[in-house]
């Protein structure tokens, strides 16, 4: 039996169930208290679990993740909120020089089991409010990097990720909070790994994440109707990648096209698409292509910002260029 | 130099002139602070009505911010403020049509052609530095300014201003560590409003005076009632005067109220209790100012009410400029990414 519940609850059931479940698990941040989180993720858990277990924290990013890399040695589960990924840029730090290593550092003597809880995310919220760093943390080893599209998901990585013996960011995002989608009854978890084939399609084969693979979904659905029939992948986990699905969508639909909000330049496209030359560079039949946004910080102006993000119809003139249709239609 | 004790909300605003201000000054000082007040109650007007998508403000703010100005020279000294400091920066010379461009984003907005969130203030002609939206990141500029102008020997303070919630991260103790060291000019404001969005002063420091933190770094740390403009100018005026001449950094703490919600995107009721709320405004510095300079006989009810109708009239001007102002320009949009 599955219902349909928003990414929101999705996300409160894994926190709520892990907390339940393991004393050791806690929750740290800045107004996710009385104010319930950014998100309001966050929602009742105050009056619910009580001070010692929701903790609001002052403005202080770097003293959060290194805290949290302390509890987390001294044996505790701290599950972090950063208000956005910008923010987490001041606790780099502690995520990559500290969280990233300490297990290996150590020689596998101490774990580090933390969640980075953090949203990504734009609309109107200016240069330093409205950036995509999925990228940054999955080239570092000893991360693992969660970017959940839909509401199973996003339960059943967080719960995965809570009881992970390793650091996870854990990246949502701020234009999908609610969107609803079906989540089993009962317990599940899901595997830190692997990408999903959410759509079957001949044509051509369209990669994304998070936000990214919902403007997938509506470019298939808009491309179907005019007969091209589009795979579309859902990426999910970006560390570790699973290139693997990509690769053998592509062997059969000899075209690809990568969807990503951020910069394209170094991003997980550049990736992605590395992966699929090395190994279906047979198979191609058009030059992959990267949809991202504009290179340049964002400008708050609703008029410039539309610019600057990608949108479905940049979607769809992807795939029409390795299809090659304009091509075809002026012949 | 007065010092605030905690117990005294409510204290008398002072309304005689001190030194380096006269009468008409006092009459300045709360024309400034009436005019951002109405300026920040226009711009949440514009908020509701569905045309600003962002607002955060200074109401509560605003005698800590004009009296604080007021022993600036914004001819020389730059100002690093932060997004509840309109008071500051009209006070600095942007202008209510101005700040509207800039709230509405539109292309002639002098602090960053609509690329900026509206309270990221910045305008070079008027010594006034943009910060970023992470949190107490201008203390550090504001710091870096005051060696720049000591490297060149500039008669420049630098000013800064952060909310006390800001005072929790390393950027603002490490420039107050910094400064102290190699003597700096730069003031440290922190306007202490008691709340980081929902987060109570509790929950972010163990003392009661954000000014105490001064002792730890080598540098002198006052504690003022920031409803008072004119006991905000006295300790600033010294901070300043000691910093112009050599005497290294200050760090003051103006006690404020933040009498809305954080910004436009917050609802405050879920963690205010309303009868604080209610108890903060009975404290309102415009009121409590205002009561004081008709007390002392330095403000008639008739000039007030000149004084309000003079800035209804240019607000209303601002709102309608910025309302026909053209957006910003798409064949712009890459203009700025670099500077070479
Ligand atoms: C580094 C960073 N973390 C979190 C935020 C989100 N944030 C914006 S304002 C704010 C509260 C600031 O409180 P305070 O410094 O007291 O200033 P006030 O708004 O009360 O004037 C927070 C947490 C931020 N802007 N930057
Ligand atoms: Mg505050």
């Amino acid at each position: 039996m599955a219902r349909e519940i928003t990414y929101r609850d999705a996300l409160r059931e894994a926190l709520r169930e892990e907390m339940d479940r393991d004393e050791r698990v806690f929750l740290m941040g800045e107004d996710i208290g009385a104010y319930e989180g950014s998100y309001v993720v966050t929602r009742g858990f105050l009056q619910e679990y009580g001070r010692k277990r929701v903790r609001d924290t002052p403005i202080s990013e770097l003293a959060i993740v290194g805290l949290a890399n302390g509890a987390a040695m001294g044996g505790l589960r701290p599950v972090v909120e950063l208000m956005t990924i910008n923010f987490s840029l001041l606790a780099m730090d502690q995520i990559v020089n500290h969280a990233a290593k300490i297990h290996y550092m150590f020689n596998g003597q101490f774990t580090v089991p933390i969640v980075i809880r953090t949203a990504s995310g734009w609309g109107q919220l200016g240069a330093t409010h409205s950036q995509t760093f999925e990228a940054w943390y999955a080239h570092v080893p000893g991360l693992r990097v969660v970017m959940p599209a839909t509401p199973k998901d996003a339960k059943g990585f967080l719960k995965s990720a809570i009881r992970s013996d390793d650091p996870v960011m854990f990246i949502e995002h701020s234009l999908i909070y609610r969107n609803r989608g079906e989540v089993p009854e009962g317990e599940y978890l899901l595997p830190l790994e692997g990408a999903e084939v959410r759509r079957e399609g001949t044509d051509v084969t369209i990669v994304s994440w998070s936000r990214g693979y919902y403007l997938a979904m509506g470019a298939a659905e808009e491309l179907a109707r005019e007969g091209i029939e589009a795979e579309v992948i859902d990426m999910r986990v970006l560390r570790p990648l699973d290139t693997d699905t990509v690769v053998r969508s592509v062997q059969k639909t000899n075209r690809l096209v990568i969807v990503e909000e951020s910069w394209r330049t170094l991003g997980m496209g550049a990736e992605i698409a590395a992966a699929v030359q090395e190994q279906a560079f047979d198979y191609l039949d058009a030059p992959i292509a990267r949809v991202g946004s504009v290179e340049v910080p964002m400008p708050y102006a609703k008029n410039l910002e539309r610019l600057v993000i990608p949108g479905k119809d940049e979607v769809v003139a992807a795939v029409r260029e390795v299809l090659y249709r304009d091509l075809a239609a002026a012949r | 130099m007065k010092q605030f004790d905690s117990g005294g909300v409510g204290i008398e605003t002072r309304a005689t002139a001190p030194k380096g201000l006269t009468e008409s000054d006092l009459v300045r000082m709360y024309e400034y602070m009436v005019l951002a007040r109405s300026l920040d109650e226009r711009m949440w007007l514009l908020n509701r009505a569905g045309q600003a998508p962002f607002v955060i403000s200074c109401q509560g703010h605003e005698a800590a911010q004009v009296g604080a100005a007021f022993s600036l020279q914004p001819e020389k000294d730059v100002l690093v403020p932060y997004y509840r400091d309109l008071g500051m920066v009209l006070y600095f010379g942007l202008t209510p049509r101005e700040l509207m461009l800039s709230l509405l984003a539109r292309k002639g907005d002098p602090t960053s052609a609509g690329r900026q969130m509206p309270g990221h203030y910045g305008s070079r002609k008027h010594n006034v530095i943009t910060g970023s939206s992470p949190v107490a990141t201008q203390v550090l500029h504001a710091t870096g300014i005051a060696l720049a102008a000591k490297y060149r020997r500039e008669d420049t303070v630098a000013w800064t201003c952060v909310g006390e919630g800001g005072t929790s991260q390393g950027d603002f103790h490490e420039a107050l560590n910094f400064a102290s060291i190699h003597r700096l000019p730069v003031v440290f404001f922190v306007e202490n409003n008691g709340y980081a969005i929902s987060v109570p002063q509790r929950k972010q420091m163990a003392i009661e005076n954000v000014a105490d933190r001064a002792a730890g770094y080598g540098m002198p740390g006052v504690t003022v009632d920031g409803g008072d403009p004119v006991a905000v100018y006295t300790v600033a005026r010294e901070a300043v005067d000691r910093a112009r001449a050599g005497g290294g950094p200050t760090l003051i703490e103006a006690k404020v109220q933040r009498l809305t919600a954080h910004s436009s995107d917050d609802d405050d009721r879920t963690y205010r209790d309303p009868e604080e709320l209610k108890a903060e405004r009975a404290q309102d510095p415009i009121v409590r100012f205002r009561a004081a300079l008709m007390e002392q006989g330095v403000l008639t009810e008739a000039q007030d009410a000149d004084i309000r109708a003079r800035i209804k009239a240019q607000i209303d001007d601002a709102t309608e400029f910025a309302e026909q102002a053209p957006y910003p320009d798409p064949a712009e949009l890459m203009l700025h990414v670099y500077g070479s």
